[in-house]
């Protein structure tokens, strides 16, 4: 356990370094999130009794979203990885008695958290200061701050396994480019970082909720802002749960096939 | 200490021939082609040897090194490292191994080396008084004081190989398995490398298995020389016997290459 600590713990120092990415990064974030509170707030001036969400509750969700971006955005996956596969540096990485599976698993999760870590708080903190309903609003209360932050963290996993699995299926493609459009943008649509689940229909509503995307950022920032009722919650992290077992269960076996039948790229 | 009975290993790859037509062939066609990386190898390596392993680009040089480190699984034949089957239990192995393939690098590439090393350590469960003495003796054979501060982007080619083969060499392994150590090495660092693989052998008595295309390497630590072609092993004797009067080493092994007709 410890071997894969200190992993985590590398990559994430190695992680903070890079300081004018994050300022880049901050300053895209802020575009995006101040368009998108303004593309609601136009919606919400036409009628706001047809939207399922208040306003104030959406733009918490917008910024929650930007500030937490690298914890959630499947298309942020580590091309070290990826390159590690496709050029064959994967060899050093088996001659080591490590878990192939569980060093990636590991690793993703320190870039993520990494990323966010340089990110978050000055976009949060500026959200925070903007004029009711445009801003970041506070927590409903301290129970649904603490469920926040357990569901964020969950989301996190969730994320972290499902990127796992399109890097293990890239031991069989060779080429990722495919799998990764095909399943980053499902995951960008599916999982309400287009827009909020609940403003889609009811019926597709419901059987999307059921996906694996939905447990990724959709719980945590819906939980925040109090759109969702106890058993509502209650739910969501079991399902939380049920994905993140699944995706790291199917994750392993996958990665266990692949070992047996490897080929080191590049001689 | 290491058993190697007839090994096989082949490869499926797929080939067209250039040209847009035959790319549109082959979305509906593909050929593939069996190359046969290893057919029927065996040898025996005991304990404490030095062992060159060589042959021209592409014999199975490294997919038999790849093999007996854990990481490809073979389509036949049995491999016994002191007893362990490498593939079968790839973790359990390798704990008691060193790898260095010298066309990549296990250092990472924005810390500095000593980074990498601590990672290592922890990697391998090293005791911290044994990593610091395996460290000092490293540091002091290969002269890195200078090295393990800097970022790994920025240290030299030799600079680096001399990190690379100490990292593989932290958690004190029995056998060391080099493919290539000294490819691209200036005439200093290719020195100070082979003289540190002497002295480990001489001193602690580690099995080492090295793969090269450098004559002069084999001339200076190999005692005993398996030559593979094609796939299969070709010769196994001294270096001696194959050495013809005063013939320099380069010569005489692409005549042998010949008189094979592995290239």
């Amino acid at each position: 356990m410890k071997k894969y600590f200190s992993f985590f713990r590398l990559r994430f120092t190695l992680g903070l370094q890079y300081r004018v990415a994050a300022l880049a990064g901050i300053a895209t974030q802020f575009a995006w999130g101040f368009m998108e509170v303004m593309i609601f707030a136009a919606f919400y001036r036409g009628d706001k009794n047809a939207f399922p969400m208040s306003l104030s509750a959406t733009c918490s969700y917008i910024w929650l979203g930007q500030g937490f971006l690298a914890f959630f955005a499947t298309w942020m996956m580590d091309n070290e990885i990826f390159d590690s596969i496709l050029k064959g540096n994967i060899a050093y990485e088996l001659c080591r008695p490590i878990d192939i599976y569980n060093i990636w698993f590991s690793k993703s999760v320190a870039v993520r958290l990494s990323r966010a870590m340089l990110r978050c708080f000055p976009i949060l903190l500026v959200a925070a200061f903007l004029p009711d309903p445009y801003g970041l609003a506070k927590p409903e209360s301290c129970l649904h701050f603490f469920l926040f932050i357990l569901t964020l963290a969950l989301g996190l996993l969730v994320t972290a396994a499902f990127c796992m699995l399109i890097y293990i299926l890239t031991f069989y493609t060779i080429s990722p480019q495919g799998l990764r459009i095909l399943f980053t943008s499902a995951a960008d649509f599916f999982s309400g970082g287009v827009i909020p689940l609940p403003f889609f229909p009811e019926p597709v509503q419901k059987i999307m909720e059921l996906l694996p995307f939905a447990a990724m950022q959709n719980v945590s920032l819906r939980i925040y802002s109090g759109s969702m009722e106890t058993d509502e919650m209650k739910k969501a992290i079991l399902l939380q749960l049920f994905w993140l077992f699944i995706l790291i269960f199917t994750g392993k076996i996958l990665c266990r096939r692949a070992e047996k039948k490897i080929t080191v790229q590049g001689g | 200490m290491i058993t190697v009975n007839h090994l096989c290993k082949s490869y499926r790859i797929a080939k067209r021939n250039p040209g847009f037509t035959a790319a549109c062939k082959a979305l509906f066609h593909r050929e593939y082609e069996i190359i046969h990386a290893l057919k029927d190898v065996s040898f025996t390596i005991s304990d404490g040897e030095m062992v060159g392993y060589i042959g021209p680009n592409g014999a199975g040089k490294s997919s038999t090194i790849k093999i007996l480190s854990g990481i490809l699984t073979p389509e036949g034949g049995t491999v016994s490292v002191d007893g362990r089957v490498p593939w079968k239990n790839r973790i359990e192995h390798v704990r008691q191994i060193g790898v260095v393939f010298g066309q990549r690098s296990q250092l990472w590439w924005d810390v500095p080396v000593m980074d990498s090393f601590e990672l290592l350590k922890d990697i391998y469960s090293v005791p911290t008084p044994q990593y610091k003495k395996s460290l000092e003796e490293l540091t002091a054979l290969l002269h890195l004081e200078e090295l393990l501060r800097s970022p790994v982007r920025q240290l030299s080619l030799g600079q680096r190989m001399k990190c690379e083969i100490a990292a593989s060499l932290l958690h004190n392994p029995r056998i060391l398995f080099l493919d290539e150590p000294t490819i691209g090495l200036d005439a200093v660092s290719k020195l100070a490398v082979r003289e540190f693989i002497l002295q480990l052998n001489k001193e602690k008595g580690t099995t080492v298995i090295l793969t090269t295309h450098d004559m002069q390497d084999i001339e200076a630590l190999a005692s005993r020389i398996i030559l593979i072609g094609k796939g299969q092993i070709l010769m196994d004797g001294n270096i001696d016997s194959i050495k013809k009067g005063s013939a320099a080493i380069d010569e005489t092994v692409a005549e042998l290459y010949h008189s094979y007709e592995v290239v």
